[in-house]
């Protein structure tokens, strides 16, 4: 393309309305002006400096395949990624800002729109992080319900995630027979929490209001369906020669570079980092079950598949050891009307659907947090998108980025 | 051979008829291009019904797969879907793009149909219920075919969009490389027959459709002709062209109302097409099916009309087509040419001398 | 040899998953009751709703056009959005001077069902309905008074 040769004086006239607006502030120098075109150049994909096969390809923020307003600037050789450039803050909502105007109470409800598929599980954050604080005893059946509806969450999202899977692979059956099964986990949520995506059922002290009288038989009836239904999961997508050859040796992540990143969660584990939160630092009636660590060396594509397939099935075995043994009492510690975290900083972290989440509270001893930040799993795993996806070709990108499940609201908070 | 087989509806009396009205009315000259004008009427009819129905199928039978109902509000089960669709798509705004190399934007689709619609010409739906019989209608048929991915070319180029240019370059490689593969498939039936002539072929299936009669070879030849067909007309699990999620909507990304309208049924036309050679050179075309001697079930066969047979047998093809792309995860690219020149070319080719050599011994029937 | 008894096993193998993935639509395409829509408009007579459905927030009135809100606005602080607001006239009744409440409004716009009202009310006046068609063509159809005209303050509320 011709323009790659030109001067930036040269690409200074071209682009008439600028020189002219530049030219009015009268202390622009020369330098600032053609710096402030070149990165113009690089917004719109057209980098001056670079070779003459290389080019810009702006994925998002409107793509189908980063599920939400993700802008990523690929460079690219033909159809081979030379770099990412993550552009996130597309749904910012100053989640963390607002907290500081809300009481603690009011503040779950914001969490929920985090990562909105693992919402109960952000509450149990804040919630944990709260309690700690206040030195609260928490009724052990406020603790058991909790770890199941946490679980029946990451089943959810692992559901969902599995059918968007194979849906940026081009495999949009797997997507309705993921939600199809999705909307079982919902229907048993919904019962109890009342509500489908955004649950906002836990309190700092406790629940809502207490489980349903069916919450225990409609759950055992729920995981004798899905556990029938592992087997297709295996037969429609992991067994398929063509997923297996998407996704197997592609974006590979060492240990060491997992821990680098920061990356957690399943994909975390995938590169055998020992990163489970439940297992590390048990939380609530965690420490109840005996469940396994997923863990797996590989670090490609297809074992963080892998990984979170074999999760949905250990986060059943979780569910069925805890759901005959929730003990009796309230389903909610007795809390002051209104909550004062003592002057102090907090922290909490919790094992999210996509990694590890982490509450920090900075109290100032008000009622509203002075200060409160969220270590969101996502944006750590987002971090990594640009080394895994590197000389590997544009399909490869819209698989390994699948297999990280990003969730943008999430990054973006 | 046996003698011709002539199905119990014999239209060539009617057509007949009706050449020999024309004769008596006016001059041969003008009779011939009435004649001419009247069937292409007839094909672009056909043409326009035969997309709109295989535009309801693909969402009724994608519906089915993907335990949904499909298209249900417009009329009873929905069947008036497509033609709302349509008339959508004709009201809609065809939008300029700016930077877009105007002639050769506006003149792919008009190529990537025309290639579709030459292809209709020398397919057999009956006995003798065909346009022309070249005599190599069946090289003729491949030929015509591959011109459409001019179009896609072009369209992808002019676009001047790269997710456009890029579906385009994919599939200028997809095709180059699989219409080997159609080829050779179909070169395996024709050593068998001896003959390219689509009419020729039909009948050498009287005593028995060349899926059965041809041993190994034919249905080896039958299923890469089934996956190289699905990369041809650039559907699914091949449909890298256009590959949603990685490329929103690839050649045709910048292309609305009518014009996208043209693309999207030039892709059904293509897959009706495959569909009919693959019935045609494996399941017998038009011809009922036979069994050796077996006299009583083959006279039940000949009851059932020559067209509905072809129409059967296209569709149940069109079918196993939409089973495949709502079954699959999408290939790479590199994928796909690796499952073209490192397993389908090669087995190809030694199922091509393994028909041949069958042949030589003279072991088919 | 060996490669080519791998080649041939891998596009054995190949063909195999693919003939398994098949098998799997293929039994759904032809068991046409595992089908999962909803006709959603028609089935409203048929809709069941969970209890617990948070839908919007409601004020239970009895029947005889009573109901149990105080006016005492713990549901205005409680919520996060300012989604209540609540107007108190103070009347005379019995001789005392009280406080009741002239209009309690709700502003479904703003609301995210965090349920912070519900179960902050000490007198258990507000709960959950399941009416979910919220769509309207303006904003202001959807700020709501959810004290019925004419109705009062129950007598069963000890204060």
């Amino acid at each position: 393309m011709a323009h790659h040769n030109q001067s930036p004086s040269e690409m200074v006239k071209k682009l008439g309305w600028l020189h002219k607006v530049l030219a009015e502030e009268s202390d622009t120098t020369e330098k600032e002006m053609t710096d402030f075109v070149k990165q113009q150049e690089i917004i719109s994909g057209r980098d001056p400096e670079i070779s003459e096969e290389e080019y810009f390809i702006n994925m998002g923020p409107q793509h189908p395949s980063t599920h939400g307003v993700l802008r990523l600037m690929v460079s690219l050789k033909g159809e081979i990624v030379q770099n990412i450039k993550p552009h996130v803050g597309y749904v910012h909502r100053g989640i963390e800002k607002m907290t500081e105007k809300m009481t603690y109470k009011q503040i779950i409800h914001l969490t929920d729109r985090l990562d909105y598929l693992s919402s109960t599980i952000n509450n149990h954050a804040v919630c944990l992080a709260v309690e700690n604080g206040l030195e609260v005893e928490i009724p052990e059946r406020v603790k058991y319900v909790r770890t199941i509806i946490d679980e029946l969450i990451r089943i959810a999202s692992h559901q969902l995630w599995w059918g968007v899977m194979g849906m940026d692979l081009g495999a949009l059956t797997a997507y309705f027979y993921g939600f199809r099964d999705r909307e079982k986990v919902i229907d048993v949520l919904e019962k109890n929490t009342g509500a489908r995506l955004l649950h906002s059922y836990y309190t700092p002290g406790g629940l809502m209001r207490d489980i349903h009288a069916d919450f225990q038989k409609d759950i055992k009836e729920y995981i004798k369906y899905q556990r029938n239904l592992m087997n297709e999961y295996d037969d429609l997508l992991s067994n398929n020669v063509i997923f297996r050859e998407r996704t197997e040796g592609l974006g590979i992540m060492t240990r060491e570079e997992a821990i680098a990143y920061g990356v957690t969660g399943p994909s975390g584990r995938a590169s055998n980092f020992a990163c489970d939160v439940r297992k590390q630092h048990p939380y609530a009636a965690y420490d109840k079950a005996d469940f396994k660590q997923i863990l797996y060396t590989g670090g490609d594509s297809f074992h963080r598949y892998k990984a979170r397939l074999d999760e949905i099935k250990e986060s059943m075995n979780i569910i069925e050891q805890l759901v005959d043994n929730i003990p009796e009492g309230s389903y909610t510690a007795k809390m002051k009307a209104v909550l004062k975290l003592p002057e102090g900083t907090y922290f909490q972290r919790v094992e999210a659907a996509r990694g590890e989440l982490g509450v920090y509270v900075i109290s100032k001893g008000d009622k509203v947090p002075y200060r409160m930040k969220f270590r969101s799993p996502n944006l750590s795993n987002l971090g990594a998108l640009d080394k895994l996806t590197r000389n590997y070709k544009i399909a490869d990108l819209v698989a390994i980025m699948s297999s990280l499940d990003l969730v943008i609201p999430d990054i973006d908070r | 051979m046996n003698e011709k087989y002539i199905p119990r509806y014999d239209m060539t009396g009617v057509i007949q008829s009706i050449h020999e009205y024309f004769l008596s009315v006016m001059p041969a000259g003008l009779a011939y291009v009435t004649e001419l004008v009247l069937i292409g009427i007839l094909f672009l009819l056909f043409y326009a019904v035969v997309g709109l129905i295989l535009v309801l199928a693909e969402r009724k039978v994608a519906a089915f797969f993907q335990l949904r109902l499909g298209p249900y509000r417009v009329g009873p089960w929905g069947v008036f879907q497509t033609i709302a669709d349509f008339i959508k798509l004709l009201l809609k705004e065809i939008l300029e793009i700016k930077a877009a190399d105007k002639f050769l934007f506006n003149l792919a689709p008009f190529i990537v149909i025309i290639a579709s619609f030459m292809a209709i010409a020398a397919i057999p739906f009956g006995y003798s219920l065909h346009a022309i019989d070249f005599d190599m209608g069946l090289f003729y048929v491949l030929a015509v075919t591959s011109v459409g991915v001019l179009g896609v070319l072009l369209a992808g180029w002019s676009s001047n969009n790269k997710y456009s240019l890029i579906g385009a370059m994919r599939s200028g490689a997809q095709i180059v490389s699989y219409e080997l593969s159609i080829g050779l498939s179909l070169m395996t039936i024709v050593v068998m027959i001896g003959s390219l002539q689509l009419s020729t072929i039909v009948q050498s299936q009287a005593d028995g459709w060349w899926i059965f009669k041809g041993h190994i070879p034919a249905v080896i030849a039958f299923v890469i002709f089934l996956i190289a067909s699905t990369a041809e007309t650039n559907r699914g699990p091949f449909d890298l062209a256009e590959a949603e999620s990685e490329l929103t909507a690839g050649f045709h990304t910048e292309y609305s109302g009518i014009k996208f309208a043209f693309f999207f049924l030039a892709e059904y036309m293509n897959m009706f097409i495959a569909a009919s050679i693959a019935a045609t050179v494996f399941l017998g075309g038009w011809m009922p099916l036979h069994i050796g001697n077996l006299e009583w079930f083959n006279n039940i066969m000949d009851y059932i009309p020559a067209f509905v047979w072809y129409i059967g047998k296209t569709a149940f093809v069109i079918w196993i087509l939409m089973w495949f792309k709502w079954t699959f995860p999408r290939l790479r690219i590199d994928q796909l040419l690796t499952l073209e020149w490192k397993y389908l070319l090669p087995i190809n080719l030694i199922n091509l001398v393994l028909a041949a050599f069958i042949v030589l011994m003279g072991w088919h029937f | 040899m060996n490669s080519i008894t791998n080649y041939i096993k891998t596009v054995g193998k190949a063909l195999k998953s693919l003939a398994t993935g098949m098998g799997v639509t293929g039994y759904y395409f032809t068991h046409r009751s595992t089908a999962i829509t909803e006709q959603y408009p028609e089935n409203r007579a048929t809709l069941k709703l969970a209890e617990r459905f948070k839908g919007e927030i409601v004020m239970p009135h009895n029947e005889k056009n009573e109901h149990r809100c105080t006016g005492c606005g713990i549901c205005e602080t409680a919520c996060p959005n300012g989604s209540i607001e609540i107007i108190s006239n103070f009347e005379v009744i019995d001789g005392k001077r009280k406080k009741v409440i002239d209009k309690h409004i709700y502003h479904l716009s703003m609301c995210t069902l965090c349920g912070l009202c519900v179960d902050a009310c000490p007198s258990d006046a507000l709960d959950f309905g399941g009416d979910f068609e919220h769509a309207a063509f303006n904003r202001i159809s959807l700020t709501k008074i959810l004290n019925k005209e004419g109705s009062k303050l129950t007598k069963d509320i000890k204060e």
